[in-house]
Parts: C-alpha cells; structure tokens; sequence
C-alpha cells in the first residue's frame, strides 16, 4: 500500500543589504575587490578593535519589517554565535538570537492560479563571514575577509509551504520584494540572495512534522526546485524502505542532481549564543520607523491590487507588471501616454512583446532602446486603427533598432515613411478583393461547395494584396459579402 | 546546578583550550563555584524586570553608512604567519 505523503518546507534567506559599508566598520563592501583590500582591523578581528554599528543597515531592516507587515523591535539585541572556522577570524559571528529586529510578518505568493501566504517567523541583521578558497595553496586554504563584515539580513519563514513549487514561488515573491524597496540587489550569482530550505515530509493526516533535513545554500530558483524535488524523493524512499531521516545539513549538487549530507562534526550545532558585551541594544523609537514608513514606495501587492482593479488586467498581467519596479515604471508610464483605455493593449506589449525582445537579446528593461513614451504612442496607433496589431510588430522592431529617432512620436514617423498605415476604405480593400477572386476561381469553387477552409486562405490572399495594411476583421466581413453576396 | 568533569572537558574543547586532567578539576571546582553564586543569585524574586541584555543601561550608538577605512593589507598581512596572491593562508580546512 502507497501512503500518501505531505512535503514541509520552511526557508531562511541570507539577503545581503544594500550598504555602502560593513555592518560593524567603515570597510567598503563594494564585490569583486582584490583579495583583503576591504578587510580592516574590524573585520579581521585584531585584539582591541570594536564594533559600531551601520545605521543604514538598521533602515534597511526597519523596512523589511514595514513590507512585511512584521513588528520592528523597539529593542533588539546583538549575539555572539560561538564557532571556529578560518574565515571566521574572531571565532563568533555578530548575529540576533533571542531578539531579533523583525518579528513575524508574512508575504504573498501566488502559485500558478492560487494565492497563498507564507508567514514569517522572524529577520534578524547578522554578518557575514568571509570566504575560503580551497585551491591548492601548497597543501594550504587561502582566506580572503573581504566579505567578513557585510551586513546580511536573515529572513525566516514558518515551515508553511507544502511543495517545490511554493519554495520557488516565495524565494521569487521575497527577492523581487527586497529588490524593490531598494534593501539588497538580489545578485544571486554574487551571493547576494542566497536560500536554505528545511524540508521534512510526514504521512498526510499527521499532525507532527517529520524529521528535516536542511538543504544549504541555494543559488538559483531552478537548483531550488531541483533540489527540494531530489530531497522529498529521497526522503520519502528511505522511509518507505523502512529506514528514517536523520536531521543533517546538505548540500545540492548541481551536477549530479542530488543531495548529499556534509560531514559534520558532533559539536558542530552548538553555538552557545550570548549577548555581545561589545555592543549595546539597538534602540529604534517610533520616529524613526515613522520616517521611514512615510518614505515607502507602493509595494508589490498593493500595486498588483491597483492594477488589478484600475486597468482591469489579468492576475497574470498584474502579477508579471509588479515583478520589479522598473517593470511596473515602464507599464505606467506607457499606459499614461497611450490612454487608460488601452491598458490591457500596453500590459500585453510590455509583459509579451517588450519581455520577448529584452529576453532575446539578454537585456533589462532599463536598457530597452524603445521608451515607454514611444511605446505609448505605439498602442495609441493600433487603439486609433491607424495600424493594426500585426504591423505594430513590425513597427516596434523598427523602433527597437532606432529607426524613427529617440521622440515620443518615433512609431508615427515610421508608420509615415514606410507607409504602413492601415486601408480602411472599403472601396479600396473591395477592389483589391474582386481581383483576388478574379485570380482565385478554384478557391472560390471550393468554398462554394461548402469548404470552409477555402474561405481562410482567401483570406490569407486578400491580406497578402493589402499588404497587411487592411483590417483582418474588416476584409473577413467585406470577403464574406461578397461570396454570399 | 552543578557541572561534571566531562562537562568541562566538552566547554573546553568547543573553546578549543587545551585542558590536563589536573587544570580540567580546578577548572570544574572554579565553575561549580561561580554556579553556586548564581543559584543564590536566583533567589531573588525578578518577576516583573526586563532581562538586561547589558551591564550598561544605554542604547547602542550608531555609525552613518560611509566607507571610512583604507586598504591596508600590506600593513595587517605584515604580520600575518603567511599569505600568499592576497589572501592569508591557513592549514586546509575543507567539508
């Protein structure tokens, strides 16, 4: 007999905040320095050095809180988490353990059709610890501490989601969210956004999780599917073959697909946390989240509910357009040129024509070479009938590859030149029509006698001696006529 | 709440301090006694006051966010036992 299995999966998120400098030193975190040339006396632990603390990474933790919906601690206090390893030159790392700056919150995510939400238990400011390279040094590792310091914001989650599919969906929801408030680049190949996920499976109708096994450091939404399917198959697999999870730290490994358990020392867990006697408790009164609260942009969620209700897109649209607030700029400043009642015309060209563009050539959206202005006038064109939706292509491919020069009007002076403007005449598009079934009799024959197929490609035919200029729908009306007629 | 010698020995050996048998029983005997004060300690009625995070009652002082710090590697790695291409080597350390 098959038991039916529940897949539990809770994530912690180390997201690195957007300072110029470290959390606890005025050493740069700028990536990709030379070994050690950001390591000051701080970050390499010499004896006798302190630490003060980053009031810019404190804001971007208050923000946090605030678009979460979480309580910022009027008091939270910094811990030292007690481990040995090279990179780590004090032998503690600064983090938050019994209070941590954030507490609760929750995000929305939404998976294919379905909305969900993830509950936050807690973010916590920590830092980094530097990085080891295991290269040959003549039997040696090398250490470099430029990294030792940078201010990370932990982001744990209640074990609320119940497959890979939401895993990935959070991960998505929660970097496109730091991304936006402007707290953390989301450089996931840099290591700015880096995820673990808890993942344990029980029989469903249970109401105890089962044991989790805590996959480590996941670097890319895709390795996170891959690796959490890998896991609750694996998990699922031994217990059914009568063995049992052992909680253990593992790492995925791209290569061969699978997880496998780091060799861990006994100790390794044991932390004994205490409070830092070198830092103080950080004090954030109500003015100072009130600042910052006044400050914030519309978020993500609200933005998508405007959309939703304003422009009457779909939750697919909405959901894509609030992906990143160039994303969401670029739609609005569109739709103001080209007219509210052409929203959903701007949502498609942006989410579809524009992403497919930028996709292609490797691009942002802040890099499109066509303006949200000139895009703008381009749906004016097609809402005026001065173009239809096919020749539009045509037209943004010009505007893509600079044709029409930078203005707003681009798309009207290449509609000009290359005389793209649509017929609506129906004494012109008719005359073009009586010489296609002058020259089509068999086709005629055909749909006379009942094909309706035929009727298609004289379609087809009469556009083709339009040139595409006419309108579809007003050629299939006037063919119709015709024929019947 | 008092420890036992294996205990000690475990604290020692997370702390990485080398312990003889000797050093390890008057290491126990000092804790034991440093707990007894604290048993006592808890006596003390606290219901009601805040857990001090802090033998100060101040708040933690903050720095703006601007690089301050120069690179001074070649002065730090001066001392440093070994380094070599930038980085301070240490004995193989690999999971």
């Amino acid at each position: 007999m098959t038991r039916q299995w529940e897949v539990v999966i809770g994530i912690e998120t180390h997201a690195q905040l957007s300072t110029q400098s470290k959390i606890f030193s005025g050493a740069s975190t700028a990536f990709g320095a030379p070994p050690n040339v950001q390591a000051c006396a701080v970050d390499i632990a010499l004896p006798g050095v302190l630490p003060v603390l980053n009031r810019g990474a404190v804001d971007c933790a208050i923000k946090f809180g605030l678009a979460v919906g979480g309580e910022v601690a009027a008091k939270s206090v910094f811990a030292r988490k007690n481990y040995f390893y090279p990179d780590l030159p004090k032998g503690y790392q600064i983090s938050q353990f019994e209070l941590p700056v954030v507490v609760g919150g929750q995000l929305g995510i939404q998976v294919g059709d379905r909305e969900k939400v993830v509950h936050l238990t807690r973010a916590h400011l920590e830092e980094d610890a530097g990085k080891s390279l295991h290269e040959d040094f003549h039997g040696k590792s090398g250490i470099d501490l430029n990294r030792a310091g940078t201010p990370l914001l932990e982001i744990v989650t209640e074990p609320d989601m119940r497959s890979s599919a939401e895993a990935v969906a959070y991960a998505k929801a929660l970097h496109a969210l730091v991304r936006w408030i402007g707290i953390c680049d989301g450089n996931m190949q840099e290591g700015s956004f880096r995820c673990d996920a808890n993942v344990s499976v029980r029989p469903v109708g249970q109401k105890e999780f089962g044991t989790r096994r805590e996959i480590k450091n996941l670097n890319s939404f895709r390795f996170m599917q891959q690796a959490i399917d890998y896991e609750v198959q694996w998990q699922i697999a031994t217990i059914e073959d009568g063995g049992s999870i052992e909680q253990a730290t593992v790492l995925f490994d791209p290569d061969t697909g699978g997880t496998r358990a780091m060799r861990s020392k006994e100790d390794a867990h044991d932390y004994r946390y205490f409070p830092d006697p070198d830092l103080l408790p950080l004090i954030i009164d109500s003015a100072w989240v009130a600042r910052l609260r006044a400050a914030m942009p519309e978020l993500p969620a609200a933005m998508r509910n405007r959309f939703l209700a304003d422009y009457g897109l779909s939750a697919y649209d909405a959901s894509a357009l609030t992906s990143s607030p160039e994303a969401a700029g670029y739609f609005e400043s569109a739709v103001a040129v080209a007219g509210k009642a052409s929203a959903k015309t701007c949502a498609n060209w942006v989410a579809v024509d524009l992403a497919g563009r930028l996709n292609k050539d490797g691009k942002g959206i802040g890099e499109a070479p066509v303006t949200p202005a000139q895009l703008g006038v381009l749906v004016a064109r097609i809402a005026d009938n001065t173009i239809s939706n096919n020749i539009a292509k045509k037209v943004f491919e010009s505007l893509w590859n600079g044709e029409g020069g930078g203005e707003a009007a681009a798309a009207d002076r290449i509609i000009e030149k290359q005389g793209l403007k649509q017929i609506t005449d129906s004494g012109a598009i008719e005359t073009l029509i009586d010489e296609v079934l002058a020259a089509s009799a068999a086709m005629v024959a055909e749909f006379k006698s009942g094909k309706e197929k035929a009727f298609n490609a004289l379609v087809g035919q009469a556009m083709k001696a339009t040139k595409g200029k006419a309108n579809p729908q007003q050629v299939n009306d006037l063919l119709r006529k015709k024929l019947l007629g | 709440m008092s420890l036992t010698l294996e205990q000690v020995q475990r604290i020692a050996h997370l702390a990485r301090i080398e312990t003889g048998a000797a050093e390890a029983q008057s290491a126990l005997g000092h804790l034991n006694g440093i707990l007894a004060l604290i048993e006592e300690m808890q006596a003390v009625d606290t219901q009601g006051v805040a857990p001090m995070a802090h033998a100060q009652d101040l708040a933690q002082r903050l720095r703006e966010d601007r690089v301050t710090e120069t690179d001074r590697r070649a002065a730090f790695q001066s001392i440093a036992p070994e380094t070599e291409a930038g980085l301070y080597l240490v004995p193989r350390v690999i999971e």
